[in-house]
């Protein structure tokens, strides 16, 4: 499945300054890897060491947050969106 | 409902809102009865501030206790270059009453600890953070849900911006159901390391000020529950869901956290509620 990956500025810089990516994958997880093995370290600070999902940095499919479907096993579906969601304090 | 009353003075003020669809002259009593702290004059604070005094808020509060520095200039517009060197809570002061000399408008010269953020925001009905760091959003947040007050929140960094509106108690998401701790330190760069687009807190504070007046007037349907991002480098508007998290350590079934914390500054951000 192709899907749309939105990213923050916060992890432009891993993917050519580019706001939108395309990446595939069948689960949420597939995504991310494959998104990983395109533009390397873009996923450090979205999946914690033990393998799951930061709590700092939410991770939305369309417009609901993935903890709230299956995690890291949210199946896609082709054309969805996959939006990365840093907190941010700046005022 | 009673018959609204205004001064002739008022009258032509607010003459804009009180024949306006949905505020009237009803509405218009709501605002000028209303009481609401602004949190920061900063980049955020100054269009929220501003908007809320040329509405008529009766009782407009601004919290800061920073000074206004040259390089604050180029997004803070509730500062002017004579300003520089000024307390922000100062220079805001007078700014706001020469919009509207007709409102209360309330200066805390402090920053916010656990210690006096209850006092600070007690007398006041609607809190809206427009700070720049992450210590004092959690503190906000917890405290607006233990005193049962809504929060209108709104946070930028570089070209993006965040808003929403969280409504105190069980059922209905706070800040901590969306992010339940602070970022450890390092993850998350800080606003002075990024920069910011001067215009981006003219949008997301306005965003902000407009749901504060819709949250006292009762009218339309304001943020809560929706996260509005906004991208001004791709002008791209997106909502996404924010839910309940029964599970929240502040508002959830069985919370963790039932007394404000004074988080350790990281990211290399000093105290600063701008």
């Amino acid at each position: 499945m192709a899907v749309t990956v939105k990213l923050p500025t916060i992890l432009r810089k891993h993917a050519n300054n580019e706001a939108k990516v395309s990446a595939e994958g069948a689960t949420l997880n597939e995504v991310l890897k494959d998104l990983e093995s395109r533009y390397p370290g873009i996923t450090k600070n979205v999946i914690a060491e033990d393998g799951g999902l930061h709590r700092f940095i939410n991770v939305y499919l369309n417009d609901e947050d993935v903890r709230y479907l299956g995690s890291l096993e949210t199946e896609i579906t082709e054309g969805d969106t996959v939006s990365i969601l840093p907190a941010v304090a700046g005022g | 409902m009673s018959t609204p009353r205004f001064t002739e003075e008022q009258v032509q003020r607010y003459a804009r809102h009180i024949i306006l669809p949905n505020i009237g002259g009803a509405g218009q009593r709501k605002l000028l009865d209303a009481s609401v702290l602004v949190i920061g004059a900063g980049g955020l604070g100054s269009p929220i501030a501003m908007y809320l005094a040329a509405a008529g808020i009766g009782k407009l509060g601004v919290v800061d206790f920073d000074r206004v520095d040259v390089s604050n200039l180029q997004r803070q517009i509730l500062h002017t270059d004579g300003d520089v060197g000024r307390a922000k809570v100062e220079s805001a002061v007078e700014h706001l009453r020469a919009i509207n000399p007709t409102i209360e408008v309330v200066g805390h010269d402090t920053l916010l600890f656990s210690t006096n953020v209850y006092d600070v925001f007690e007398g006041y009905d609607v809190i809206v953070d427009g700070t720049d760091n992450f210590p004092v959003r959690y503190l906000v947040n917890d405290a607006t849900q233990f005193m049962g007050k809504p929060l209108v929140y709104g946070s930028i960094y570089q070209f993006e911006g965040q808003a929403t509106v969280f409504m105190p108690g069980q059922e209905t998401p706070c800040y901590r159901c969306l992010f339940p701790s602070p970022p450890p330190p390092g993850t998350v760069p800080s606003c002075a390391e990024g920069g910011v687009f001067g215009v981006l807190p003219g949008v997301i504070g306005s965003i902000q000020a407009t749901e504060a007046i819709k949250l006292i007037s009762g009218e339309g349907e304001t943020l809560e529950g929706r996260l509005l991002l906004y991208d001004a480098l791709h002008m791209d508007f997106q909502e996404v869901k924010i839910r309940w998290d029964a599970d929240c350590p502040v508002c959830g079934k069985e919370p963790t956290i039932t007394e404000l914390i004074d988080y350790e500054q990281f990211c290399g951000v000093p105290a600063r509620p701008e």
